[in-house]
């Protein structure tokens, strides 16, 4: 075949840069059109006075800037700034929802890899484990937290994230399991008869071809985990009024919602920024696991 | 060739049905140690609390006489969780059509619309309470549609936009315009992909409408019911009422799946049983 | 111009991205109308592109093409031509009988026309009781012919063709290869048609055009003098074999001529 043409090297870093920079272009852009929308919209209702779908003013849709420096102020006059009780609240939170990440997804693992290989086992509880994806299974949340503090073991009593904790890890064990057995089945047939033919043993095939056919798969359902833990930390906090995290700070700035309402908005704008930093945390973890990141959504 | 045609023995019923059984058994036999566990086990040999779990029959019991109430509420929730999949499903299918039109567009905001999915919409309730009202079903409705719209979207977005460039191609023979490119082709080519999303959905909306009510809302809806009752250590209606939330939450996952089956079955993935 | 030609390809050349590759280089062609015409090279050497041009699928840098006595352009929105691609590209959702009907709705056909032209192309194309058939229950040869009777389907004038039957086993090949010009003679109709197969093209062709590697040029046109309608046994005759050796060596010669232009253009 005749020539193919050279790739220079230097345009290839040219490119790079370039598309950073648009990158960084197109953020500032999309952030300069909600605010947009937000203010434009907000001046348009007032100017109006329209009612429909909600009646507008300082209360119920503050100026995005007056959020942020809301952060800026305490909470309590004389109290510490509210944007450091935030910001421990979102440790605290983060604190539950990772941990009950790891163990969900950690148990999750090892009973999608049981599933692969017991088909009797694969029978008898899959259709439960996909089953379980389509209730409302965050529902349960008062009850685990409000249940797991009446657990007496030994005279150990889980302390209270521990157990907003197992909230975030069942949220995370069924998609996991259900990823990893779909992952590991996965494996194309003919790298499966190679490994046969190099007489590769039952690990070997596991580690060497299956896990790794399986990590798109996972890093699928570690997306959807990860939002779902975080959203399980803060519902988890919520009714049983455990004060140290987001969902506790919610509940609280709610009650004095009219009196201040930038409180409120500020801390949901701290938990949609929690949310996005779990999920960009699997997202740059899968970059560099898998090299390849493919886009998967749910 | 010097076979001789022997007739290849049918399958007989028996073993149709014993190859079938081993597929199901194992599920059933779970199924009933599962209910005997909660019957017997947890409470009497576990000891498991009352708070944790109470014992399958009170709670069936409880089922059955509160049944009224019970399905009044997740009837009033049911519908909250509908209106939002409704209005956030068609939200987003629409936007994700124009921003297939526009492709630099849809290009360039897909990432957000991914990374947006992320963010804790549920954590909202207390804002939208605050914007209808508690007792208003808007202020779940909302949240609901929320939940559903950036699934929706991101899906239908890849479906309409995973066209191969050589039916695009076809279609400029045919001096198509654009318009008729969508309907003969990126629409019915995002169907399956939109399906996907609609399910995910579903369970959304019906997430959304139950625990969004932990934030606050009507004691007509389900999830007050549940908040309250486990306040009252009524644990038996508690659980009566997830049990409703679930089968509602099933009910609603299969209609979408029939309806799936109904508009999709062209796709090949349907067929391959067949073989 | 020759009045009767059916496509008439002057000066075209293609170049890609900003001081990018040049696919093709100053193209002349020009295709008579009944004409068989193939184009012959190797991978990469632009004939699809220069298949997508005729076709205003996609445009030159430089040139004019010119079908059925308009720009391709014009020709494209008053669907004079057909195409067929190496994947049937049959939509799934559609059975046979509708995926063939497809570019008949869109040019407004009313149903009862609609449904005896689809039958006569199903006869055509010998897939009778198979009209309610969805592509995924046919076999690859089976979904091309769906393709090629779709693409007859009106009648054009011209037919683009782009290996339609690479990604077929030998036999079917040759099966369809048999079917294609049986068509071709009874639709009276004009094709150029992309192939990387010497001895399909010229078993197909009135002639061959040869094509050197990248940047594309045409080297040669090998007129194929075999009598038609070709059979199976044409394949059998000295001629047949000849002319694949002249082919075959004008493909040799225009390889080896690139190589001294690449070095020239650089």
């Amino acid at each position: 075949m005749s020539a193919i043409a050279l790739e220079r090297p230097r345009s290839r870093y040219a490119g790079r840069m370039k598309a950073g920079t648009t990158r960084a272009a197109v953020l500032l852009l999309v952030l300069a059109a909600l605010w947009g929308l937000w203010e434009g919209s907000r001046a348009l209702w007032i100017h109006e006075g329209w009612t429909w779908p909600f009646a507008v003013s300082d209360i119920t849709m503050p100026h995005l800037n007056a959020i942020v420096e809301q952060l800026f102020k305490p909470a309590t006059t004389g109290g510490p700034l509210l944007i450091t009780i935030l910001w421990h609240s979102a440790l605290f939170t983060a604190k539950e929802a990772l941990v009950g990440f790891a163990v969900g997804a950690s148990i999750g693992f090892v009973l999608g890899v049981a599933l692969a290989h017991v088909r009797l086992l694969q029978r008898g509880l899959l259709p439960y484990v996909v089953a379980s994806q389509t209730i409302p299974i965050l529902a349960i949340a008062p009850m685990v937290v409000v249940g797991f503090g009446s657990l007496d073991i030994y005279g150990w009593t889980p302390v209270d994230w521990l157990r907003v904790a197992v909230i975030a890890a069942y949220l995370t064990f069924f998609p996991v399991t259900v990823n990893t057995l779909r992952g590991l089945q996965s494996a194309d047939p003919r790298a499966l008869e190679l490994m046969h033919s190099y007489a590769a043993g039952g690990w070997s095939i596991l580690w060497k071809l299956r896990v790794p056919a399986a990590l798109p798969y996972l890093f699928s359902a570690f997306k959807v985990a990860a939002t779902a833990s975080v959203v399980g930390a803060i519902i988890g906090e919520a009714p049983s009024s455990i004060p140290n995290g987001l969902g506790g700070a919610i509940i609280t700035f709610n009650q004095y919602y009219s009196l201040e309402p930038k409180n409120l908005w500020a801390t949901n704008l701290v938990a949609a920024l929690l949310g996005i930093v779990f999920f960009l945390a699997v997202v740059v973890v899968e970059k560099l696991v898998v090299r390849t990141a493919p886009e998967n959504i749910a | 060739m010097s076979a001789i045609a022997q007739p290849i023995p049918r399958a007989t019923l028996a073993d149709r049905v014993g190859r079938r059984a081993q597929d199901w058994v194992p599920a059933v036999v779970v199924f009933l140690l599962g209910l005997a566990a909660w019957q017997w086990l947890l409470p009497d040999v576990l000891h498991v609390k009352r708070f944790l779990l109470p014992r399958f029959s009170d709670v069936m019991t409880t089922f059955w006489d509160r049944r009224v109430t019970l399905w009044g509420a997740g009837w009033f929730t049911f519908k909250e969780a509908l209106g939002g999949f409704v209005l956030g499903c068609t939200l987003a299918f629409l936007l994700a059509l124009v921003l297939a039109r526009w492709r630099p567009l849809g290009r360039a905001l897909l990432p957000y619309a991914i990374a947006a999915n992320a963010i804790p919409i549920i954590a909202f309730a207390p804002i939208t309470n605050a914007w209808f009202g508690i007792l208003s079903p808007w202020s779940k409705i909302v949240i609901a549609a929320v939940l559903c719209f950036f699934p929706v979207l991101v899906n239908s977005l890849r479906g309409l936009t995973s066209v191969p460039p050589e039916s695009i191609e076809l279609m400029r023979s045919y001096a198509a315009n654009e318009t008729a490119v969508f309907r003969r082709v990126r629409i019915p080519t995002s169907l399956p992909f939109l399906f996907t999303a609609l399910k995910v959905a579903s369970v959304l909306a019906m997430i959304g409408a139950v625990v969004g009510d932990y934030f606050g809302g009507s004691t007509k809806a389900l999830g007050i019911q549940i908040q309250s009752s486990v306040t009252l250590s009524q644990y038996e209606y508690a659980w009566s009422a997830i049990l409703v939330a679930s089968i509602l939450g099933i009910a609603f996952y299969g209609t979408i799946t029939v309806a799936e089956r109904l508009v999709l079955g062209w796709h090949p993935s349907y067929r391959r049983s067949k073989e | 111009m020759n009045a009767q030609s059916v496509v008439s390809i002057a000066g075209v050349s293609k170049v890609f991205g900003r001081g990018g590759v040049t696919a093709l280089h100053d193209i002349d062609l020009e295709i008579g109308s009944g004409e068989f015409v193939s184009l012959i090279g190797p991978s990469g050497c632009g004939k699809s592109t220069l298949l997508r041009i005729v076709g205003d699928i996609i445009e030159p840098t430089s040139g004019k093409v010119v079908v059925n006595g308009k720009p391709a352009r014009q020709a494209r929105l008053d669907r004079d031509y057909g195409i067929v691609f190496q994947s049937p590209v049959l939509y799934d959702w559609r059975t046979v009988a509708k995926n063939i009907a497809l570019p008949l709705e869109m040019l407004g056909w009313e149903r009862g026309r609609r449904t005896r032209r689809v039958q006569e192309m199903v006869e055509l194309v010998d897939l009778t009781g198979f009209e309610t058939h969805h592509p995924w229950q046919l076999s690859g040869g089976m979904q091309q012919r769906v393709s090629i009777a779709r693409a007859f389907s009106f009648s054009p004038a011209l037919l683009l063709m782009d290996e339609p039957f690479g990604a077929l086993d030998e036999m079917t090949r040759e099966r369809l290869n048999m079917e294609l010009l049986r068509v071709w003679l009874e639709m009276q109709s004009t094709v150029v048609f992309v192939t990387h197969s010497i001895s399909e093209a010229v078993f197909l062709s009135t002639r061959v055009a040869v094509m050197s590697a990248r940047p594309g040029r045409i080297t040669a046109v090998v007129p194929v003098d075999l009598p038609q309608p070709r059979t199976a046994e044409t394949r059998e005759e000295p001629r047949f074999f000849e002319l694949v050796t002249e082919v075959r060596e004008q493909l040799h010669a225009a390889g080896a001529d690139a190589v001294l232009e690449e070095a020239v253009l650089e």
